[in-house]
C-alpha cells in the first residue's frame, strides 16, 4: 500500500457525495406531503448529482500516478476522549472510488426505474427519501477513513434497509421481515463493534492507516481475533452463513429495493470490509481460511435454495447469497482473490440489479404476482424485459464473453490455484456452484419467459414504460461488458494501490482446464433445467418434490434452526425473567415490607393515608440529623 | 448565578400556588415562562464555562448552619454543568408536553368509557405545575451542590414533589407506586445520611466536598462509608437488584413526571457514584469495582431481557432504562477516561432519548386510554409523524450510530473493554437485545393492519411536536458532532481519574514512531 496524500480539487469536495443524497432525504422527510409532487425527481437528481461528483473524482484520480491515488479529505474532529481520537475523514482510493461509482451509478438507474415502479404508491416520496438515505449511508460506509465512520455508515445502511424492507409496513410479513433483518444484522454488528474495541485496545487508534501500519506488531492471536470478528460483521451484512436467514425474507420490500440494497450494493458491504481490512487478513491466515469456508458454504447453500424457490424474487435472493459467497471466498483467498472479489462484485451489481429490476418489470405487468408457476411465455409480450433479463442470465451463468465468465471463472481458477487439499475443496465447491447456478437461473428463465401461458385469469401482461425499461437496457450493457472491461482493462493494476504490495500479475487466459470444466457443468445445468422446465409443461401447483427440494423451499431449515436454538429458549428465558422479577425480587421486597409492618393490611393502610406518615418520617429524619450532629460535636 | 437558577423556579412554584382558583391556563403559562427563562440563563452560563479553567466554576459559598459546618456552597464542573443543562432544557418541553395532563379529565379526547379506566387527578392543575417547578429547583440544586450536606438535603427533598406528583396525578395504581418509590428512596437516603455524618466526623468539621475529598480515610471506614453512599445511589439510579420500584413508579407516574424521574432524577444516582463514591472513597471504590461491574453487566442484560417481556409501554421503557443505567455504572467503574466520559455523556443522551420515548408513549396513552402494547397496532398508517418520531426516539434508545446515544454507549464499551474484556463483551450483547425490544415494540404498536380503536387516532398536534422537535434535534446533532459536549466533560473526568489514581491502559502495540 502506498502513502496517503491530501485530496485536492474535486476530490476535496468528496463530502458532497454524501451531502447530496442526505439533503435529499432530509428535505423529503421533513417536507412531508408538500413535497409529494416532485419528491421523486429530487431523489433522482440528488443521486445523479452524487454520481457526477463521483465521475469527476474518478477522472481526477486517473490523472494521478499509481502512488498518488490514495487521498484523504479531513472533515472534522468527531471526538477526543483520552487517547481515543476520532477524526472524520474520507478516503478516496481506487477501492472506494470503485464502490462510489457502482453505488451512485447503479443507484441512480434504480432511482429512475422507481419513478415508474412506484408510480401508484401513495408514499412514493417517502420511498425516495429512504433510497436517498441509503445512498448517503452506503457512501459513508465505503468512504470513511476510520472504522467508526465505517460503522456509522454500516448501521445507516442497516436502518435504510430496515425502513425499505418494511416499506409496506401494514403487511405483517413485511414488518416482521424488516425487524428480522435489523436484529440479525445487529448480531453481526456485535462482532464489528468488538473488533473496533479490540483495535483500540491493541493499537490505540481506529483509523485505517493507524491500524494497518501497526498490525504487524500485534500478536498473531489478536490479529486473528480481529479478523474473525470482522468476518462476523461481514456475515451479518452480507447474509453469509450462519447469519443468512434475513435476506430471503427481505424480499418483502419493493423490488427496486431488492435490486439496489439486497443485491447490488449493501449486501456486498461485507466483501468491502474484508478487502478493505486486507492488511489484517494478510497477517491472519486462520481468519482468511474462515472467510473462504463461510464463502464456500454460503455459495452452495444459496445456490441450492435458489433451485427450490417458485417465487421469482426469492430465487434471485438465493442467487445473491450464493454470488456473495463467491466474493467472500475470493476475498478470503488473499492476494490471489481480492481483485476478482471486487470485479465480480461490480459485475454482479450490474447483472443482478438488472435481473431484479427485470423481475420487477414482470411483476408490474403481472399484477404483482411473484410465483413463476403462474408466469410462462412472457418473452412475446415483454420483449425488452426478456432481452435484458436474458443478457443478465447469460452473464451470471458465465456464458463465454459475458461479465460472469470473466469474473466468476477468475474466482474458480484462483480457488484451484490455492493448491493443496483446501484449494481442491474450495475449487470443487466453486465449480459445483457454477453448475447449480446454471441450473437454477435457467429454471427462472424458462419458467418465466418460455413454455406455455400459465397466467391467472384477468392478468394481461404488458411491457413496462420507458422510465423502467431504459434503466434495464443500460444495466444489461453493463451485464455484458463490465466483466471483460474490468479483467482485460487492467482492473488489478488499478486496484493495486489499495491492496497489499506484491500482488501477483494476472494474465488472462481465455481457455483453461478450470474454464472448460466450468463450461461443461454450465451446459449440463442448463440442459437439466431445459428438460424439466422447458421441454415439458410446468405444473401450476408445485409438486411435492424430493427431500432436497423441500429443504431448499424451507431455506435449508435456517429459520427452524434459529427458532429452536435461539428464539424459543429466548422467549422462555424472557418469561422466566419477568416472572422472577415480579414474584422473586419484587416479591421479597413486598414481603419484607409486609413482614416489617406486621400484616399486609397495615401496608395497605400505609399506602392510602401516607402523607402524614411521610411528614412524620421526614421529621424523624431531621431529628436524627440534628441529634447526630450534636453527638458528633461532643 | 447558580443560586439564582435555583431560586427562580422555587419562587415560581411558590407564586403559582398563590394564584387564584381556576386560573389554570395562567399557571401553565407562568410555569412555561419561568422554565424557559431558566433554560436561557443556563445556556448563557454554559457558554461562559471554560473547560480548561478551574474545576468548579460559578462557585458561591456562604455559611448556612455554621455550628455544624454546613455551607450553602454551589458550583459546577463539566459533569454537573451538562446534567443541569439536561434538566433545564427538558423542563419547558415537559411542561409543554404535559399541558393538559393534570386537567380534571386528563385526556379530553377519550371516550367516557375509556376515561373511567384511567385514574383522575386528585389535586389541582396549579399544584401540578408548582410541583414541577419546585422539582426543577431541586434538580439544579442537587447537581450544583458542592457541600455534601447540601447535596444530601436536595437529594432527599427531591422526593417530596415527585411523591406528590405520582401519588396525585398518576395512573390507577398510583398510591402503591408512590409509596414504593418513597420507601425505597427513604431507605437509601437514611443509609446515606448515616454515612454523611460519619464522614463528617472523620473530617475537619466541614461538609465541603473540596475538603472532604482530601481526606485519607482508614480503609475499613472508607469501605463502609462507600457502601452507605453507594446503596443510596444504586437505589436511585437504579441498579439491579434495587430496581423494582422504577417500573412501578415510572409506569404509574404521569408522562411528564416519568420523563423527569427517569431522565433526570435517576441520574443523580449515577452522578453521585462518579462524584462522591469515587472521589470521596477512591481506594474503597477500587476495592468494590468487581462487585459493581458484575451488578452493572447483570443489569444490562437482565433489564434488556425484562424489557422484551413487558406488555405495558411505560414499564417497557422503564426496563430499557434499567439496562442503560447498567451501562452508565459500567462506564464509571471501568475507571478509564473513555468509560467515565462516555458514562457522563450517556447520562445526558439517555435523558434526551428516554424523554422522547416517554413523551411519545404518553401521547399514545392519552389517545388510546391504555398503555398496553396490544391495545395498539398500525398507528403508522393513521399518524405517520407520531410514528416517525417514535422510531427516531426508539432508534436512539437502541443506540443507532448517527444518533447521540451511540457515541456514549460506544465510549462506555470501549472504555470498559480496554480494562475488562469479558464484561465489555457480555455488555455488548445488550446492543442485540436493544434492537429486539425496541423494534418489536415498534412493530406491535406502529406496524401491521390498523387496529379498530386506533383508526380515529390523531397525529401529533403542534404543541406536541414543539415539545419533541428540540429533543430530536439534539439527539441527531450530538450524534454527528459530540465533541463540544465531550470537551466540557473531559477535564472533570480527568480530575476524577487522578483522584482515584487510575490511568488508561496503554495500547498493547504502540504506534509506529513512538515505539522504542
Amino acid at each position: 500500500m502506498t502513502a496517503v496524500l491530501t485530496a485536492e480539487g474535486v476530490q476535496s469536495l468528496a463530502w458532497l457525495l454524501i451531502a447530496f443524497p442526505l439533503a435529499g432525504a432530509a428535505v423529503l422527510l421533513l417536507g412531508g406531503r408538500r413535497t409529494d409532487k416532485w419528491g421523486h425527481l429530487l431523489g433522482c437528481a440528488m443521486s445523479l448529482a452524487s454520481f457526477a461528483v463521483g465521475v469527476a473524482m474518478f477522472v481526477q484520480m486517473l490523472g494521478y500516478g499509481h502512488e498518488e491515488r490514495r487521498r484523504v479529505v479531513h472533515l472534522f474532529q468527531y471526538l477526543v476522549v483520552g487517547d481515543l481520537k476520532v477524526d472524520m475523514g474520507l478516503l478516496i482510493d481506487p477501492l472506494s472510488i470503485s464502490f462510489v461509482l457502482l453505488i451512485t451509478g447503479v443507484g441512480s438507474l434504480i432511482h429512475i426505474y422507481s419513478i415508474g415502479y412506484m408510480e401508484h404508491d401513495p408514499d412514493r416520496r417517502r420511498f425516495f427519501a429512504f433510497l436517498n438515505l441509503f445512498v448517503a449511508s452506503m457512501l459513508l460506509l465505503v468512504l470513511a477513513d476510520n472504522y467508526l465512520g465505517l460503522y456509522i455508515g454500516w448501521e445507516g445502511v442497516g436502518l435504510a434497509s430496515y425502513l425499505l424492507i418494511g416499506f409496506w409496513q401494514y403487511k405483517p410479513t413485511a414488518a416482521t421481515a424488516a425487524k428480522k433483518a435489523f436484529v440479525v444484522n445487529r448480531v453481526g454488528d456485535f462482532g464489528l463493534s468488538i473488533a473496533i474495541m479490540l483495535m483500540f485496545a491493541t493499537f490505540g487508534t481506529i483509523s485505517f492507516t493507524g491500524v494497518f501500519e501497526n498490525a504487524g506488531g500485534a500478536e498473531k492471536g489478536v490479529v486473528t481475533a480481529i479478523g474473525l470478528l470482522l468476518l462476523l460483521g461481514a456475515c451479518g451484512k452480507s447474509a453469509q452463513l450462519p447469519l443468512q436467514s434475513w435476506l430471503l425474507d427481505a424480499m418483502e420490500g419493493p423490488t427496486p429495493v431488492s435490486a439496489l440494497i439486497h443485491a447490488a450494493t449493501m449486501v456486498t458491504a461485507g466483501v468491502y470490509l474484508i478487502v478493505r481490512s486486507n492488511p489484517i487478513f494478510e497477517l491472519a491466515p486462520t481468519a482468511q481460511l474462515a472467510v473462504t469456508v463461510v464463502g464456500a458454504a454460503t455459495l452452495l447453500a444459496g445456490a441450492i435454495i435458489g433451485c427450490g424457490k417458485d417465487d421469482i424474487k426469492k430465487a434471485l435472493a438465493g442467487s445473491t447469497m450464493s454470488q456473495i459467497g463467491y466474493m467472500h471466498l475470493a476475498a478470503g483467498l488473499g492476494k490471489a482473490g481480492y481483485v476478482f472479489a471486487i470485479a465480480h462484485l461490480i459485475a454482479h451489481g450490474f447483472f443482478k440489479a438488472g435481473m431484479f429490476l427485470g423481475a420487477g418489470s414482470v411483476m408490474h405487468g403481472m399484477k404483482d404476482a411473484v410465483n413463476m408457476r403462474k408466469y410462462g411465455a412472457l418473452r412475446a409480450v415483454m420483449v425488452i424485459t426478456w432481452a435484458t433479463f436474458g443478457l443478465g442470465y447469460l452473464a451470471i451463468i458465465g456464458f463465454p464473453g459475458l461479465s460472469g465468465w470473466f469474473t466468476k471463472d477468475g474466482i474458480i481458477e484462483a480457488a484451484f490455484h490455492k493448491g493443496g487439499t483446501s484449494g481442491a475443496i474450495l475449487g470443487g465447491c466453486t465449480l459445483l456452484g457454477a453448475g447449480i447456478t446454471a441450473y437454477y437461473m435457467s429454471r427462472v428463465m424458462f419458467m418465466t419467459f418460455f413454455g406455455g401461458k400459465r397466467w391467472d385469469d384477468g392478468v394481461h401482461p404488458h411491457e413496462s414504460p420507458k422510465v423502467m425499461t431504459v434503466p434495464l437496457m443500460l444495466l444489461s450493457v453493463g451485464s455484458v461488458l463490465m466483466g471483460g472491461f474490468l479483467v482485460l482493462g487492467g482492473f488489478s493494476e488499478f486496484l493495486a494501490p489499495s491492496l497489499p504490495p506484491g500482488m501477483e500479475e494476472h494474465h488472462f487466459e481465455p481457455i483453461t482446464n478450470a474454464g472448460i470444466a466450468t463450461f461443461v457443468l454450465m451446459i449440463i445445468g442448463v440442459g437439466i433445467a431445459w428438460r424439466q422446465y422447458a421441454a415439458r409443461p410446468v405444473p401450476r401447483e408445485a409438486p411435492r418434490g424430493s427431500l432436497v427440494t423441500v429443504a431448499a423451499r424451507k431455506d435449508l431449515y435456517g429459520d427452524a434452526i434459529n427458532e429452536s436454538l435461539i428464539m424459543r429458549p429466548g422467549q422462555w428465558l424472557t418469561r422466566l425473567a419477568v416472572f422472577f422479577d415480579n414474584k422473586g425480587v419484587d416479591g421479597v421486597v413486598n414481603g419484607l415490607a409486609a413482614g416489617i409492618g406486621g400484616t399486609s393490611g397495615r401496608v395497605r393502610r400505609l399506602q392510602t393515608g401516607f402523607v402524614r406518615s411521610y411528614a412524620l418520617s421526614m421529621f424523624i429524619g431531621a431529628a436524627l440529623v440534628v441529634g447526630a450532629l450534636v453527638l458528633v460535636r461532643i | 448565578m447558580l443560586t439564582l437558577l435555583i431560586a427562580l423556579p422555587a419562587l415560581g412554584a411558590f407564586g403559582i400556588t398563590l394564584l387564584p382558583r381556576g386560573r389554570d391556563e395562567l399557571a401553565k403559562q407562568v410555569a412555561l415562562g419561568i422554565s424557559i427563562v431558566v433554560a436561557v440563563l443556563t445556556i448563557g452560563m454554559a457558554l461562559r464555562f471554560e473547560p480548561g479553567g478551574a474545576r468548579f466554576q460559578f462557585t458561591e459559598s456562604y455559611w448556612w448552619i455554621k455550628q455544624f459546618g454546613v455551607h450553602w456552597a454551589v458550583g459546577v464542573d463539566g459533569v454537573a454543568l451538562v446534567l443541569i443543562a439536561l434538566s433545564v432544557i427538558l423542563m419547558p418541553l415537559v411542561i409543554l408536553a404535559s399541558w393538559s395532563e393534570a386537567d380534571r379529565f386528563g385526556g379530553a379526547e377519550l371516550p367516557k368509557a375509556d376515561l373511567d379506566k384511567y385514574a383522575r387527578p386528585k389535586r389541582s392543575v396549579k399544584t401540578y405545575f408548582a410541583l414541577l417547578l419546585s422539582l426543577e429547583a431541586m434538580m439544579i440544586g442537587v447537581f450544583a451542590a458542592t457541600d455534601v450536606f447540601l447535596f444530601y438535603v436536595f437529594f432527599e427533598a427531591m422526593l417530596i414533589p415527585m411523591y406528590f406528583i405520582i401519588g396525585s396525578f398518576g395512573g390507577p395504581q398510583r398510591s402503591y407506586a408512590a409509596v414504593k418509590f418513597l420507601l425505597y428512596s427513604l431507605f437509601g437516603g437514611l443509609i446515606m445520611l448515616v454515612a454523611v455524618i460519619a464522614l463528617y466526623s472523620q473530617g475537619p468539621g466541614t461538609f465541603l466536598f473540596a475538603e472532604l475529598s482530601k481526606l485519607n480515610l482508614d480503609p475499613t471506614t472508607a469501605k463502609w462509608l462507600f457502601l452507605g453512599f453507594f446503596i443510596a445511589f444504586a437505589i436511585k439510579a437504579p441498579l439491579v437488584p434495587f430496581h423494582t420500584w422504577l417500573p412501578d413508579a415510572a409506569g404509574q407516574a404521569p408522562t411528564g413526571a416519568a420523563v423527569l424521574l427517569v431522565g433526570v432524577l435517576d441520574k443523580v444516582g449515577t452522578y453521585g457514584m462518579l462524584r462522591f463514591c469515587l472521589e470521596l472513597f477512591p481506594s474503597a471504590a477500587k476495592w468494590f469495582t468487581p462487585v459493581v461491574i458484575t451488578l452493572a453487566v447483570i443489569g444490562i442484560i437482565y433489564g434488556a431481557v425484562l424489557a422484551i417481556g413487558q406488555v405495558d409501554l411505560k414499564r417497557l421503557v422503564a426496563y430499557t432504562s434499567i439496562s442503560h443505567f447498567g451501562f452508565i455504572a459500567l462506564g464509571i467503574f471501568a475507571m478509564t477516561s473513555q468509560g467515565q466520559s462516555g458514562a457522563t455523556l450517556y447520562m445526558v443522551n439517555h435523558g434526551f432519548s428516554t424523554a422522547a420515548l416517554f413523551l411519545i408513549v404518553g401521547f399514545l396513552i392519552v389517545r388510546r386510554g391504555s398503555a398496553r402494547i396490544d391495545a395498539f397496532g398500525g398507528v403508522q398508517k393513521v399518524a405517520p409523524v407520531l410514528a416517525g418520531t417514535f422510531l427516531i426516539a426508539g432508534l436512539s434508545g437502541l443506540a443507532l450510530p448517527g444518533l447521540s446515544s451511540f457515541v456514549s454507549e460506544f465510549l462506555v464499551l470501549v472504555g470498559t473493554f480496554t480494562r475488562y474484556r469479558v464484561p465489555a463483551v457480555i455488555a455488548a450483547v445488550g446492543i442485540v437485545l436493544a434492537a429486539v425490544y425496541i423494534l418489536w415494540m415498534y412493530q406491535r404498536t406502529m406496524n401491521g393492519p390498523t387496529a379498530e380503536p386506533v383508526k380515529g387516532m390523531k397525529d401529533l398536534s403542534h404543541r406536541e411536536l414543539a415539545a419533541l422537535a428540540p429533543i430530536i434535534a439534539i439527539i441527531v446533532a450530538l450524534g454527528f458532532y459530540p465533541k463540544p459536549v465531550l470537551d466540557v466533560i473531559n477535564p472533570s473526568v480527568q480530575h476524577t481519574m487522578s483522584r482515584v489514581q487510575m490511568k488508561d491502559p496503554a495500547p498493547t502495540v504502540a504506534e509506529k514512531g513512538t515505539r522504542p
